[in-house]
Parts: structure tokens; C-alpha cells; sequence
């Protein structure tokens, strides 16, 4: 081998050095952090997980594009790992077992209560944080401590929605309606009892309905015919609400309708219409009067990257946004949910998408312990194509 | 009690029309086409589109959700369904093939029409209010519209020369090719009318329900459910069994709304008991 073919090779090998080299030190400079996504994106309730996910997506490319999220000395880029467990548990179990082998310590989801269940001893045996959006209590009280239920509970805002309806509008009777699946049986069970410690009488509330129910004129005809002050859609989803409502209304229902969870104006626009006017339910960060210019932003971002905005995002922007400022908060939670758990209880933060409003974890009435995220119980009338505020309202 | 009755009739309408298309194309191919609520969903969204988002007049924007059915189901059965049957003497290869265009047609409305409820401004504002009965009017236009298209569409069956060649078909496969019926040709129309009549009721449907990208499974359930009640493969039991599941449903929810959501459970135990006693459903074989 001659001088000139050696020099080549050096050349090379240098070359090849540097290659090599380039996003080793790129990568030392800013690590990569994933958290996870199990939930529901597929099938009638999509539209729950999917409003996660994109939210969680949205918020992540905007971060990153600012350069990640200092965490501690180091920068992270954000990558979102999401899992669809198509409503089913035993899918949830798998979901949060390939969480666990891509080392994932935080997780959003499930979107419902038995998913929320099922995933519980492989989070607590593998070290996953989750935060689910179901709310049976046994998930957050003591001695349960990985989940953090990730928005306001039925069984928090029913009571505030209903005394303020008695108060404010003379509600006396009540009928309540659920589909035949665990959340909103334990929805309806919640509000049931909320509605007689206020001293309402509830005049139904054995009505319920097949998740897939398309025509409900044959569920509401016997309730409507009691001629209830209130009619309360226990754990409606977002699809299924126009149809009661404009079901309801056709059937000349001339009452209150409401729910304890959110919904989509535009949904609520294209299947009832003007139907849907003084539709009551609870929503996150969502009406203009409260709004940040930064929540101006996600909207603007999600509806640039997404084509539409979901307003259950509102409170699905929430998740991601605890879990980040709580690892900057105690950076050592980065690998370590224990040292996590050890933040919960005296972290605070400026809330970036409501006027004034602060991050913190709250539950200790609810759960005996902090395992909830704060997010703004906003609850909210439909009229005309958006929400209006009723009243805000706060957990704990 | 009135009220229940109607609710019956106007849901048995709108099940029959959709257990139409389904049992045409069991009787045509012996093929149990799991994606015939996709179908439905798919022909619920054009009219979304073209009706709601395009404010262009409803009726053509079902004629076009049928046409755009029509085209879809033929491309399906020329280019995928008619293959396997060739070349596949087991059942399952059709059923296993049905299951994936099922799969494939949820992933595509998903990825087109995104995971939100859509509904449509309605067609005639106004209800009928009786006594004993109420009625939006746009309930009774489509119920009336449904039962019309059933009764054009088995005319079109007993007296047309196609509707002849299919009923042929479904009657003895092998004798219909020896009397010089196309087999090729009227499957393919077979099972692009049975595809038709699902985006037509979706289309229709879409004014009163809505549409939304999940709902597929379930209609293809429902729609199972009847053509079992009435007899697969036969054209008539998939309108009995429309009917008496739409009027089963809404007295079900009437009489036994104080036990909970036990309508369903009783419904599958009556089929259970009545599929034992009579496994071929009420009217047996294909057109006799």
C-alpha cells in the first residue's frame, strides 16, 4: 500500500469517525424522553383517546421546537409513544407492558374504568406512573399510589352542578340515563346519590342503553314522560349526546339537560343543532373568558396540525404538562417514580393555559391522598355553536 | 302504547333496509360480508360530506353515496371476493377476506373522515304531535323513503331480468350456469347492490343518526342479528327480521326499562331459543 492510498484511508476512516461521532455528541447534548400513551383510538369512543394523543402530540412538537424541555442540566426532546388498547383491558395490560420495555415511567391513560383497573398491577410492579381518565376510587386512595386521575370526577362536579341548578333554575326532579358499560353505570350511580344528599327526587334511574344505541326515541319515550326538571346523560360520550339531546328535545322534552362529562361544540352543533341549546357539561380550560394566550396557541397549533380542534382537549392538554413540570421540579423523578410520588405533595406551578390558575396536585378529600390532577372545573352551557361559562369551580 | 308501536315500525324500517344489502349478498355468494356496516359508514359520511359540508341538495347526495357504494362493493367483489372463491373451496377464506376489508375500510373512514360524531342539518324541521304520538317529521320522510326503497328493490328482484338471473343464482349456483345466467356477471351486480343499499341507508340514516367512524362493528352485529331471525340468504326474513327486531327493541325498552339494560339479553336468549328450534330462521332457503 503506497503513501497516497494510505493517506486515502486515513482520510476515510477519519471521515468515517466524524460520522459516527456527529450524533453521539448530538445525542449526549439533548436525550430523548418518551412518554407513553394507552388508551382508546379506535372504534365508537376514538374520539376520547384520540383527543389525548393529540393533544400530547401537540404539545410535544411545540416544546421540542423550542428547543425541548430542560429537565434538571439536561434537555430532553419529547417523543410520544402511544398504544391502543381499543377499549379493551386486556389490551390495556399489553399496552402497558410494552410501555414497560421501552423503559417508560409515564404514562396518560386509560380512558376508562375497567382498562384503568386492569393496568394497575403492572404499573405498580414495572414503576409507571399512569394517569387515567376513570374514576373509580380505589385506584387513588391509599394503598394504591402509581395512578393520578387526570381530570375532574363525576362524582366532584355532579354535586356542584346540581346544587347550582337547584339554586339557579328550581331543579326538583331529576331522571338520569347511562349506557350499559362501567363508567357511566358508576357515573349515574354517583350522580344519583349526589342528586338526593341535595334533596332532589330522582324519578328514573334505571334507564340505560347499548353503547352503540344510534336511534334513542325507544330509551327516552318512558322517561320523557315523566317530565323531569333534569335529565342527566351519566357518562355520555361525546358521540351519543346529540343523539339523546336531539332525541329528547323531538320528543317534546322541555327540561334541563346535562352531564359530567366534555363535549365537543361542534358535535353537539352538527347532530342536535339548535336542539342542543342549554346543554350543560364540564369542560377544561375551554371558554375565551379564562383562556391564556397560550392555550390560544395550542388551539391554533392543534387545528394547524390536525385540521380540527377537540374540545375535550381542553383538559387532555393537561396530562403531559403535569408530568413535565413535575420532573423539572425534582429531576431525579426522570428514571424514579418513587422520587415523583415524593413531589406530588408540595409541587406547584404557574398553570400556562388558565388566567391565574396554578398547577398542583389535589384529592386529599376525594382520596385521602394527592393523587389528582388540578385542572379547572369549568362547567359549561352550549348555546348556539360554542360553550359559555355557567360557573368555575375547583376540586379539593 | 301507540308511541312504542311507531318507534317499532320506524326502527324495523330502518334495520330491514340494512339487513337488505347483507342477506343479498349471502344468498348471491354464500359470503358473510363483515364489512357491510363499514359500508353503511362509509356511504353515512358522503352524504356528510356532500350534503353537510357541500350544502348540495340531500337526495342527490344519497344517490351519490349508493353510486359510490355501488362502484366500491364491485372493485371489492371483482377484484378480491371473486378470486378467493375460485381458487378457495373453505368458507372461512371468504369470511377471513370479508373480516379484513373490514378492517381495511374502518383504518381508511378513520383516516378520511377523523374519530368525531357528524351529523347533517336536518332535512324537514317540525314534529307531529298527536295525542298519543309523536313523530319528528324527518322520521316519518325516511321511514316512508326506507319502506319505499324496500318494496322497489324486491320489485326490482321479482320482476327485472337481472333480479330473475340473481334469484336464480341464489336458488341453485350451478343450474343458473347451465341455463346460461352469467354467474360472474350477476355476482358482481349482486354484490354491488347489496353494497348500494348499505350506503343508501347510511346515506339516509345520516340525517337522523349521524355518522361516526366507530359505529361499523356494531351495525354489521345488528344487521346479523336479523338476517339469522329471518333466514340467511333470504330477501323477505331480512325485512321480517328488521321488523321484529326494531318492534322487539322498543317495547323491550318500554316494558323492561324498571330491570335495567336487559332488552339485549333477552332478545339474544329469545334468538338463542328460537335458532335452536328453527336453525335456518323463519323463512329457510333462499327464495324457496
Amino acid at each position: 500500500m503506497g503513501m497516497p492510498t494510505i493517506r486515502v484511508a486515513l482520510c476515510a476512516a477519519l471521515a468515517g469517525l466524524a460520522f459516527a461521532a456527529g450524533p453521539l455528541s448530538a445525542q449526549a447534548q439533548e436525550k430523548e424522553l418518551k412518554i407513553g400513551f394507552v388508551g382508546v383510538t379506535s372504534g365508537p369512543a376514538a374520539a376520547w383517546g384520540i383527543s389525548n394523543v393529540r393533544s400530547m402530540q401537540t404539545r410535544a412538537d411545540w416544546l421540542n421546537e423550542k428547543g425541548g424541555v430542560k429537565i434538571g442540566d439536561t434537555t430532553y426532546k419529547i417523543t410520544i409513544v402511544t398504544f391502543d388498547d381499543q377499549k379493551d383491558p386486556r389490551r390495556a395490560i399489553a399496552g402497558m407492558e410494552k410501555m414497560a420495555q421501552e423503559g417508560i415511567r409515564y404514562v396518560v391513560g386509560p380512558n376508562v374504568d375497567d382498562g384503568a383497573a386492569a393496568v394497575r398491577p403492572v404499573a405498580e410492579s414495572k414503576g409507571i406512573i399512569y394517569i387515567p381518565y376513570s374514576f373509580p376510587k380505589e385506584l387513588y386512595t391509599p394503598p394504591a399510589s402509581n395512578a393520578i386521575l387526570g381530570m375532574v370526577a363525576s362524582y366532584q362536579s355532579a354535586p356542584a352542578i346540581y346544587k347550582y341548578l337547584k339554586e339557579n333554575k328550581g331543579v326538583k326532579t331529576v331522571a338520569f340515563v347511562a349506557a350499559n358499560e362501567s363508567d357511566p353505570l358508576s357515573q349515574r350511580d354517583a350522580g344519583v346519590a349526589a342528586a338526593k344528599a341535595l334533596g332532589l327526587e330522582v324519578v328514573a334511574q334505571n334507564d340505560t342503553y347499548q353503547n352503540d344505541t344510534r336511534d334513542f326515541t325507544p330509551v327516552l319515550t318512558p322517561i320523557v314522560k315523566l317530565r323531569p326538571d333534569l335529565l342527566v346523560l351519566s357518562g355520555v360520550s361525546p358521540g351519543n349526546a346529540p343523539l339523546l339531546i336531539r332525541a329528547a328535545r323531538e320528543l317534546g322534552y322541555q327540561g334541563i339537560i346535562s352531564t359530567e362529562t366534555a363535549h365537543d361544540a361542534k358535535v353537539l352543533q352538527e347532530g342536535a343543532g339548535d336542539l342542543a341549546n342549554g346543554f350543560i357539561s364540564v369542560g377544561g380550560a375551554s371558554t375565551p373568558e379564562i383562556r391564556t394566550p397560550e392555550m390560544e396557541e395550542f388551539i391554533e397549533r392543534y387545528i394547524k396540525k390536525y385540521g380540527e380542534y377537540n374540545d375535550e382537549s381542553n383538559t387532555k392538554v393537561y396530562a403531559l404538562e403535569y408530568i413535565l413540570e413535575t420532573l423539572k421540579a425534582n429531576p431525579k423523578a426522570i428514571d424514579d417514580v418513587e422520587e415523583f410520588k415524593k413531589t406530588i405533595d408540595t409541587f406547584s406551578a404557574p398553570n400556562p393555559f388558565v388566567k391565574d390558575g396554578t398547577l398542583k396536585y389535589v384529592g386529599m378529600t376525594s382520596f385521602g391522598q394527592k393523587r389528582q390532577l388540578s385542572v379547572p372545573m369549568v362547567v359549561v352551557e352550549y348555546w348556539n355553536g360554542e360553550f359559555r361559562t355557567l360557573f368555575v369551580g375547583e376540586v379539593d | 302504547m301507540e308511541q312504542v308501536i311507531i318507534n317499532g315500525l320506524y326502527l324495523g324500517a330502518q334495520y330491514a333496509l340494512i339487513a337488505l344489502g347483507l342477506t343479498l349478498i349471502f344468498a348471491l355468494m354464500n359470503v358473510l360480508n363483515f364489512a357491510h356496516g363499514q359500508m353503511y359508514v362509509l356511504g353515512g359520511f358522503i352524504t356528510y360530506v356532500i350534503y353537510g359540508q357541500l350544502g348540495l341538495p340531500f337526495p342527490l347526495a344519497v344517490i351519490c353515496s349508493g353510486l359510490t357504494l355501488a362502484a366500491v362493493g364491485s372493485v371489492i367483489e371483482r377484484f378480491l371476493f371473486a378470486p378467493v372463491i375460485k381458487r378457495s373451496a373453505r368458507e372461512e377464506s371468504t369470511m377471513l377476506l370479508a373480516a379484513a376489508v373490514a378492517f381495511f375500510l374502518d383504518a381508511i373512514i378513520l383516516l378520511l373522515f377523523g374519530e368525531k360524531q357528524r351529523g347533517v342539518p336536518k332535512i324537514i324541521n317540525g314534529v307531529f304531535v298527536s295525542d298519543s304520538i309523536v313523530m319528528p317529521y324527518d322520521r316519518i320522510v325516511v321511514g316512508v323513503v326506507a319502506m319505499a326503497m324496500i318494496v322497489a328493490f324486491m320489485l326490482y328482484m321479482q320482476y327485472s331480468k337481472p333480479g330473475r338471473a340473481m334469484r336464480a343464482l341464489a336458488q341453485d349456483r350451478t343450474a343458473a350456469q347451465l341455463m346460461g345466467v352469467n354467474v360472474d356477471r350477476y355476482s358482481t351486480i349482486g354484490f354491488a347492490l347489496g353494497a348500494m343499499l348499505a350506503g343508501l341507508v347510511g346515506g339516509l340514516l345520516v340525517s337522523i343518526t349521524g355518522v361516526n367512524s366507530g359505529i361499523g362493528g356494531s351495525i354489521s352485529i345488528k344487521a346479523f342479528l336479523m338476517v339469522m331471525i329471518g333466514g340467511a340468504g333470504v330477501v323477505g326474513g331480512a325485512i321480517a327480521g328488521g321488523f321484529i327486531l326494531g318492534m322487539m327493541e322498543s317495547v323491550g325498552l318500554t316494558l323492561l326499562r324498571n330491570f335495567g339494560d336487559v332488552t339485549y339479553l333477552v332478545i339474544f336468549a329469545l334468538l338463542m331459543i328460537f335458532l335452536s328450534i328453527r336453525p335456518h330462521g323463519l323463512m329457510g332457503k333462499p327464495w324457496g
